[in-house]
């Protein structure tokens, strides 16, 4: 080939190359990269059908339930297998209750963990110790449910709930029996689950903040504190707020852990020492057992409502944190 | 600093006679006071912050090492040759062991890698050479999908392939796994590909390879340590996983190798057994949860420490 193109036997005249080297190049787009291309569209295609397909596949399961409960499925309290009754609000209420629970722990202990490991502990230490934070988020969910159930339910029936019940029990939500089991430590173990996410995230909006914010700040005679509160955090905001919401979209939607701990009440709770039910544990428990028509519908229309507000909380969150990470370099103050 | 302070006191005692006088003098003195005084809270606050902080941290490490310990101290007390080699018992007879949940969990991981791996190493080259509409799209959707409650993917793979085959079978539960799996492998093999020069693309190109070609013969090698840190993470992270398997895989007293039919798995034993009142289960959902976090562990450490070294060599 080289050697036909450096010592022609016969020039090729410049017309002959000319179309030589064009059914070359057609022969080339042919053979790879339109196809290439196309494969890469399909595999592309494949997965957004993928997603789509979890919201139809969902949506079809569950409209004879939606047909059927309608606006019930939210208002109602009653979840009435038996007869046919399926109201979930007892369930949206338990959902909000632990993870406002888990939130109120999570959070400030979360953001004091991003702001040691970016600032406080030593260079040296970052590292492993953001390593071992979120070797927390490894930890399987059923561990987490079952240590809960065995360690720490008789630990807060036996210390916690007493203690609670003797130092705040004023306030009017730490009554009824201390057991253990309930929305109390369902919120606990969640916390528990989401701290890492509150951590790292908010962790690695604060690296982001240019130093020259900080060390001017320092320079200005702020003290490290100020420099953390009167710099970092506003810088920070959105990213750590959107933290916030996937911590709380996470601790919404976890399973099994909240299924072992919660006690499984289909009604809301009268104090946070009472058991309760979450839409996922709800579906968790009885999904095998539905045999009624509606009832594994309902079941369904419940982790349809799931799907919908996760959806809505991450990809909104996602939008926080992403367009802080965009703009977090440009970012001047002066 | 003690010094700087005595030295403002005697300026503003100094300085007082004359305040009604001068207005600038009078400020400076009124400012000088108030930062000396000011000096000492602020220094007070940013130690508490920094204490709260430190303590937070603190805080955060407890669990881990509280799960750890107890799982660890419960779990090898359940562990014995038997433990990984023999079929469940009925509470009450010793013996039990959990061979059929391992080789269960290791079937259903497997078929849900041989799924996700392929589709979302592709969505994830397709991703690193698109910045187009729909690569936006797909990429937030990988994000959203990533936050969808498991048990909501459970009821997809239930939905898909559960209804449709009309029994529980452990196919239904790789599938819901690696649904789980997909965020993970396509953000880790879009960001990994995304990793590699552009100039070793080029040269590829140069030498007159096919598009196709030099993806699979020169970037995808590049950036194969990325690309493997994703799937050992995904893995990792759809092993731990229960809620999926609930009504796919829906757990079995034998061992099975069909995937079409119900499978054990470990996270399954944990959660049936460990939410018994039968101490000989419960010690068996302790040594499963502590085989189960090995698994994981070596897993997910074993991924991060993979894409570090990557990191440190390219950086």
């Amino acid at each position: 080939m080289d050697r036909e193109l450096l010592i022609p036997l016969s020039t090729p005249t410049a017309p002959e190359t000319v179309s030589r080297i064009k059914r070359a190049g057609r022969l080339q787009s042919r053979l790879s990269d339109p196809g290439y291309r196309w494969l890469l569209l399909v595999v592309a295609g494949v997965f957004g059908a993928l997603l789509l397909a979890i919201l139809i596949a969902l949506i079809l399961q569950a409209r004879p339930a939606l047909v059927h409960d309608g606006l019930g499925l939210l208002t109602s309290t009653r979840w009435d297998p038996v007869h046919a009754h399926y109201g979930a609000l007892s369930m949206i209420v338990g959902t909000l209750i632990t993870t406002a629970i888990a939130l109120v722990l999570a959070v400030p202990l979360g953001l004091g963990t991003a702001i040691a490991l970016a600032s406080y502990v030593p260079r040296r230490l970052r590292t492993p110790l953001s390593a071992l934070v979120e070797l927390l988020a490894a930890v399987p969910s059923v561990v987490f449910g079952l240590w809960g159930l065995l360690v720490v339910a008789p630990w807060f029936a036996g210390s916690l709930q007493p203690w609670l019940k003797s130092a705040f029990g004023f306030l009017g939500i730490f009554n009824g029996p201390p057991i253990g089991i309930g929305v109390l430590l369902a919120g606990t173990i969640l916390a528990i689950m989401i701290l890492p996410t509150m951590a790292a995230i908010s962790r690695d909006v604060i690296v982001a903040i240019p130093r020259e914010q900080r060390e001017g700040a320092s320079a200005l005679g702020a003290t490290s504190w100020q420099v953390v509160s009167g710099v970092v955090l506003p810088s920070a905001r959105s990213g750590i707020l959107g933290a916030g919401v996937l911590a709380a979209g996470r601790a919404m939607g976890e399973t099994i852990a909240v299924t072992m701990v919660i006690g499984n009440t289909d009604s809301i709770p009268h104090s946070l020492f009472g058991q309760g039910q979450t839409m996922a544990s709800l579906i968790a428990n009885e999904f095998t057992e539905a045999t009624e028509p509606f009832h594994l519908s309902s079941l369904i229309a419940v982790g349809l409502l799931l799907l919908v507000i996760s959806a809505l909380v991450n990809g909104g969150a996602r939008l926080m944190v992403r367009s802080i990470g965009r703009s977090a370099p440009g970012v001047g103050v002066m | 600093m003690s010094g700087a302070g005595s030295d403002l006191e005697v300026g503003s005692d100094f300085e007082g006679s004359f305040s009604s006088l001068d207005p600038i003098l009078n400020r400076r003195a009124e400012v000088q006071r108030t930062a000396a005084a000011k000096l000492t809270r602020r220094k007070l606050t940013s130690r508490a912050a920094a204490l709260f902080c430190r303590a937070s941290l603190l805080a955060a490490l407890v669990p881990l090492v509280a799960v750890l310990s107890y799982t660890i101290k419960r779990g090898i007390s359940a562990w014995s040759l038997a433990f990984f080699t023999h079929l469940p018992t009925p509470a009450g007879i010793s013996g039990g062991g959990i061979s059929n949940a391992i080789i269960g969990t290791l079937i259903i991981d497997f078929f849900a890698a041989l799924m996700a791996v392929p589709l979302g190493v592709g969505v994830g080259l397709f991703l690193s050479q698109s910045n187009g509409k729909f690569a936006y799209v797909l990429r937030f959707g990988a994000d959203v999908l990533a936050g969808v409650p498991s048990i909501v993917i459970g009821i997809f793979a239930y939905a898909v392939l559960v209804v449709t085959l009309k029994h529980f079978s452990a196919i239904a539960g790789s599938f819901g796994l690696a649904v789980i799996m997909l965020p993970t492998v396509t953000r880790a093999s879009e960001v990994a590909i995304r990793g590699v020069p552009r100039d070793v693309t080029e040269a590829g190109l140069a030498l007159g390879g096919r598009k196709a070609h030099v993806a699979r013969r020169v970037v995808l090698p590049a950036a194969l340590p990325g690309v493997i840190t994703g799937v050992l993470l995904g893995i990792a992270r759809a092993a731990g996983e229960t809620a999926p398997l609930l009504f796919t895989a829906i757990g079995s007293q034998f061992t099975s190798y069909n995937v079409l039919h119900p499978m054990a798995a470990m996270p399954l034993i944990i959660y049936f057994d460990g939410i018994q009142a039968y101490p000989d289960l419960q010690q068996a959902a302790w040594g499963t949860a502590l085989a189960l976090i090995v698994i994981v562990f070596v897993l997910s450490v074993g991924g991060r420490l993979l894409s570090a070294r990557v990191r440190r060599s390219v950086g």
